[in-house]
């Protein structure tokens, strides 16, 4: 699976203004109802259950990293999207290093293969770590399409 | 037949050169969701745990099991099958822990058959050791 298979391209966010765990993922959420990927009725519901998710356990990976997530039935394929926050924020990661770098996924409940081939596609990308470096650093959205496409095109090779 | 022993599907070689012991046992991967994000975070906390080198062996792929990340680069789906392989001075104990996180399903809901019955079942073939992967060098 590559980036342009999931990414909501208009939801991606190269500032968030979030600095809570909460905030950056209500953030994410409301983007992706800007981009016409999930329905405005089913925003907090949606929050809600990423937030239920991370109770379980942070998705903050390591390395200024986290892939908020959870399955929702309002969704009937998988969407994502991106964000950076400069400032970092903090995660409950897993090395308890505040975050930069956010991938949120929202994948259908009956679709367990899709969600696994997402975060397959993250974290082998994400283990170059120039391309997590230049992600952080990213000013603009545009920025980060660029890298997320670079990134498909690289994958296609290997 | 192989009910009295512990952990039937373990094998293991010792390297001669670095006496290091190699000890290998296949796992199925129980849970329906398949090895997402919480389970690869818990098999990657518990290998830390050892001194051991340990590594996931699937198919076309050989992934550090310390990472996160590279366990999450195996996108292994539910009834994957998968080598645990570890190597140092912990190497048993080591991939003794992690099949038992596998046998118990990573203790997820929902889980159906476990990884326990699928493994009992291969460990059928009493005395063979479990296919081992090629030789780690």
């Amino acid at each position: 699976m590559k980036f342009s298979d999931f990414m909501a391209v208009d939801a991606i966010r190269s500032n968030v203004s979030a600095s809570s765990k909460e905030g950056v993922i209500r953030e994410m959420a409301a983007a992706l109802v800007d981009a016409g990927k999930i329905a405005a009725g089913d925003l907090e519901s949606i929050v809600k259950a990423i937030m239920k998710r991370e109770d379980l356990g942070s998705t903050g990976i390591g390395r200024g990293v986290a892939v908020p997530h959870t399955k929702h039935p309002s969704v009937d394929r998988l969407v994502g999207t991106v964000a950076v926050s400069h400032e970092g924020i903090g995660f409950d990661s897993l090395d308890g290093e505040p975050v930069q770098l956010f991938f949120l996924l929202v994948s259908p409940p009956d679709r367990p293969g899709d969600h696994l081939r997402a975060l397959e596609n993250i974290s082998r990308q994400l283990r170059d770590e120039s391309f997590c470096g230049e992600l952080k650093a990213a000013q603009t959205p545009v920025d980060i399409q660029r890298l997320l496409v670079e990134a498909d095109s690289h994958g296609v090779a290997s | 037949m192989a009910s009295h022993l512990e952990y039937p599907a373990v094998s293991s070689k010792r390297d001669t050169a670095t006496m290091q012991e190699t000890f290998t046992r296949e796992v199925v991967v129980g849970m329906p969701q398949g090895l997402h994000a919480r389970p690869a975070d818990q098999l990657a906390r518990e290998a830390r745990k050892w001194q051991s080198r340990i590594e996931l062996v699937a198919k076309s792929q050989r992934v550090d099991g310390k990472s996160i990340l590279d366990v999450l680069t195996l996108a292994a789906e539910a009834g994957t099958r998968l080598v645990v392989e570890a190597t140092g001075p912990d190497a048993r104990e080591a991939v003794a822990a992690i099949g038992r996180l596998f046998e118990q399903n990573f203790n997820e809901l929902g889980s159906t058959e476990s990884g326990l019955h699928d493994s009992g079942s291969h460990a059928s073939g009493a005395g063979q050791p479990a296919p081992a992967p090629e030789s780690t060098g």
